[in-house]
C-alpha cells in the first residue's frame, strides 16, 4: 500500500499523466498485449484448428468489399483462414517472441556485464572482447545466419516444429552485447561507491554484493533500452519470419503472414499483407514512443529535440 | 600509431579464425561434401573410399587447419547447387549487392541532408513538423513493407516502373554493372528507393538535432553578433560542425545498410548476395552457406579494422583507450 502511495504522488506518473503520447502510446500497447493474449476468447475462429479450416474460403476479400462475406470481416488468407483471427493468433506468437527474447538477452547481457564489471581483468577483456566481435557485424545478419545455419541443421521440419523457442534464442544471442556494455558501463560507475565498500567490509560474498547491491542501481538504462529492444525483437522475427527463416505459416506470426501474403499482393489480394503489415507497424511504433518518453523522463540529460 | 595498427591486425586475424572455427563446425556437422559430387545413388563403400581419399575421415583439427589453409588461398569449396567455387559464385552476385548499397548511399545523403537542415533551421514550419511526424512513423515500418507498398503503388497499379530483376546489365571487365543503362538504372530505383527508407528517418532526426544543437553554440551567437550573411551562418558555421559527428555515424551505418539487402533483395528477386544466401540455404547448399559466412565476417572485420585505423588518426583518445 505504502509503496503504491509513493508512486501515486512519484514525478513518474505525474510526467505520464501530463503527455498525451505516453498516454496514449500505453494504453494503445497495453490494449494489444491484452487482446493477443485473449485471442482464444476474443477471436471468433481458431486458425490452430485444421477441422474448421476450408481452403474453399481462401482469398475472400474483407466484409465491406465486393466479395466478402459477413462471417470474415478482414477477409481471410491464403489458406481459409479469417484474416482477423490469424492477426490476434499472429500478434501472440510475436509479443511472446519479442518479450521472450528481450527477456533471454537481458539474463545474459546483464550476468555478463556485472561479472565483467565487477571482476574485471582477463574476465572483463574476454567478454568485452567477444561483445565487440559481435558489435561489429549487425545483429540482423548474426540473426539471419543463425537461423539459417539452425535450419540446416535440424532440418526444416524440425525447425519449425520448435520456431518459437528457438527464434527467442537466436534473437536473444543476437543481441545481448547491447545489455552487457550497458550494465558494465553503470557497474564501473557504482563499484567503487561508498555502500558497495562498505557490504565488502562487512565481508558479504561476492555473488550478493554484485546481485543484491549492485544491480538494483543499475536498472534505469537496463529498463530504458529494454523497450526499445522488445520493437527490435518484434521487428527482426517479422524480418526472419518474411524471409522464410522464422515462423512457418502454419504458425502463423505477423511476419510469416506478410511474407504469406506477399505473393497474393499482385494478384488483387493486398489484405493478406496489408492488414498484419499495419497491425506491426502501430505495435512496434507505440513500443517506441512509450520507450522515447520512458527515457526522457529517466534520463533528462539524454533530451534532444 | 604503428604499435596501435599492428594491435588491431593481429585482433582482426584472431577474429577472422574465431569466425573460420564457426564456419568450419558448421560445415563439420551440416554438410555432406560427398553427397554434394557424386549424389545419392552411390552404394556406401564407394562413398568411404571417397571420404577418406578426400580426408573426410582425418581428425577435426587436422581438416579444420586444412580449411585455413585452403581458405587463405581463396579456395572456399565448391557449391553443391552451382558446381563452380563458391568464392566465384559470391564475388559474381556481390556487383549487385554493392550497387544496391550505394544507390541507397547516394539517395540517403541527396534527401537527408537539406531536410535535417531545413528542419532543424524552421522547426515550426509546417513541412517540418510534416517531416518529422513522417520519420517518427517510419521507424516502425520494416523495410519489406516499404518495399511491398512502393512494388504495389508504382509497378503493379501505375506501371511506371519494373518490380523484378535487374534488367540490363553491361559488363566492364568482370563488373556487371546495371548503372549505365537506361533499364538497368530504372530497375534500380524501387529496391534503392526501399534500402534507403530505413535510414532516412534516423538520418533526417540525427541531422537535425546535432545542427539544433549547434545553432545554440556561443561561436554561432558570435557570428550573428558579428553580423555575418545568415547564409554563411547556417551553411559555413553551423552546418559544417554537423556535419563530422554524422559522417562518424554513416561509416558504421553502410554495414546495417547491407544487412538489410537481405531482405530487399528478397522481396524484388534482386540477383546479389542476399537472395543468393537464401537460395543456398532453401537448397542446403552448406559449402555456399560457409564460404557466405566467411565473406561477409572477412568484409565486416575489413570495415571495422579501416574505420578504428582511421579514427586512431583523427582521435589520439582511441590509440590510448585501445592499449588500455
Amino acid at each position: 500500500m505504502k509503496r503504491w502511495q509513493r508512486f501515486k504522488s512519484s514525478y513518474f506518473l505525474y510526467s505520464f499523466r501530463r503527455d498525451p503520447v505516453a498516454v496514449s502510446s500505453f494504453t494503445v500497447f497495453f490494449l494489444l498485449v491484452a487482446v493477443a493474449f485473449l485471442a482464444p476468447v476474443i477471436a471468433p475462429f481458431n486458425p490452430y484448428d485444421t477441422t474448421i479450416i476450408d481452403i474453399m474460403d481462401a482469398e475472400i476479400a474483407p466484409s465491406w468489399m465486393e466479395g466478402g462475406e459477413d462471417r470474415f470481416w478482414l477477409g481471410t488468407d491464403i489458406q481459409g483462414r479469417d484474416l482477423f483471427s490469424t492477426m490476434l493468433y499472429g500478434l501472440r506468437t510475436s509479443v511472446i517472441i519479442g518479450l521472450g527474447a528481450v527477456i533471454f538477452q537481458a539474463i545474459l547481457g546483464i550476468s555478463v556485464g556485472l561479472t565483467s564489471g565487477y571482476l574485471g581483468g582477463r574476465i572483463d577483456a574476454f567478454f568485452m572482447r567477444i561483445a565487440d566481435i559481435q558489435f561489429s557485424i549487425p545483429y540482423l545478419i548474426v540473426a539471419i545466419i543463425t537461423s539459417a545455419i539452425f535450419q540446416l541443421a535440424f532440418g526444416v521440419g524440425r525447425f519449425e516444429q520448435m520456431a518459437m523457442p528457438l527464434l527467442i534464442v537466436i534473437i536473444g544471442m543476437s543481441e545481448w552485447p547491447k545489455y552487457a556494455r550497458t550494465v558494465r558501463a553503470s557497474v564501473l560507475g557504482e563499484k567503487n561507491k561508498e555502500y558497495v565498500e562498505a557490504a565488502r567490509v562487512i565481508g558479504l560474498n561476492r555473488r550478493i554484493i554484485m546481485f543484491r547491491h549492485i544491480l538494483p542501481n543499475t536498472l534505469t538504462p537496463v529498463l530504458v533500452i529494454s523497450t526499445i529492444q522488445v520493437a527490435q525483437a518484434v521487428m527482426s522475427e517479422a524480418a526472419l519470419s518474411f524471409l522464410g527463416l522464422g515462423m512457418p505459416i502454419t504458425k502463423p506470426s505477423l511476419g510469416s503472414l506478410i511474407n504469406a501474403g506477399f505473393e497474393y499482393v499482385f494478384s488483387g489480394s493486398w489484405w493478406i499483407t496489408f492488414f498484419p503489415g499495419i497491425l506491426l507497424v502501430v505495435f512496434t511504433l507505440v513500443i517506441i514512443l512509450f520507450g522515447d518518453w520512458l527515457r526522457d523522463v529517466l534520463n533528462p540529460k539524454l533530451y534532444k529535440g | 600509431m604503428f604499435a596501435f595498427i599492428v594491435r588491431r591486425i593481429i585482433q582482426s586475424i584472431v577474429v577472422m579464425l574465431v569466425i573460420s572455427f564457426i564456419g568450419f563446425s558448421v560445415q563439420h556437422n551440416i554438410g555432406d561434401p560427398v553427397r554434394d559430387m557424386v549424389g545419392e545413388r552411390v552404394s556406401v563403400e564407394e562413398r568411404e573410399a571417397i571420404r577418406d581419399k578426400l580426408g573426410l575421415n582425418d581428425p577435426f583439427w587436422t581438416q579444420y587447419i586444412r580449411f585455413v589453409g585452403n581458405a587463405a588461398k581463396g579456395d572456399l569449396g565448391t557449391s553443391y547447387f552451382h558446381s563452380k567455387p563458391t568464392l566465384q559464385v559470391i564475388l559474381s552476385k556481390a556487383p549487385a549487392t554493392l550497387e544496391l548499397v550505394l544507390v541507397s548511399s547516394i539517395i540517403i545523403i541527396l534527401l537527408t541532408f537539406p531536410i535535417g537542415i531545413y528542419s532543424a533551421l524552421f522547426p515550426r514550419s509546417l513541412f517540418s513538423k510534416i517531416v518529422m511526424g513522417f520519420s517518427t512513423i517510419g521507424v516502425a515500418v520494416p523495410v519489406f513493407l516499404t518495399a511491398i507498398v512502393l512494388i504495389y503503388i508504382f509497378g503493379v497499379e501505375l506501371n511506371w516502373l519494373p518490380a523484378y530483376g535487374r534488367g540490363e546489365t553491361v559488363n566492364i571487365w568482370g563488373w556487371e554493372t546495371g548503372l549505365l543503362t537506361w533499364d538497368g538504372l530504372r530497375h534500380l530505383i524501387l529496391p534503392s528507393l526501399s534500402l534507403s527508407s530505413i535510414m532516412l528517418p534516423l538520418y533526417i532526426r540525427l541531422i537535425r538535432s546535432e545542427m539544433m544543437e549547434v545553432l545554440e553554440t556561443e561561436y554561432i551567437k558570435f557570428a550573428w553578433a558579428k553580423g555575418l550573411n545568415k547564409n554563411r551562418v547556417w551553411l559555413v558555421h553551423a552546418f559544417k560542425n554537423t556535419l563530422l559527428p554524422v559522417v562518424t555515424v554513416f561509416g558504421v551505418e553502410i554495414g546495417i545498410l547491407f544487412a538489410f539487402t537481405l531482405l530487399t533483395e528478397t522481396v524484388f528477386q534482386w540477383q546479389g548476395m542476399g537472395f543468393m544466401f537464401l537460395e543456398a540455404v532453401e537448397r542446403s547448399d552448406t559449402a555456399l552457406l560457409v564460404a557466405y559466412l566467411m565473406v561477409v565476417g572477412g568484409m565486416f572485420v575489413l570495415i571495422n579494422t579501416v574505420i578504428d585505423v582511421i579514427y586512431g588518426f583523427i582521435n589520439p583518445m582511441v590509440r590510448i583507450a585501445g592499449a588500455k
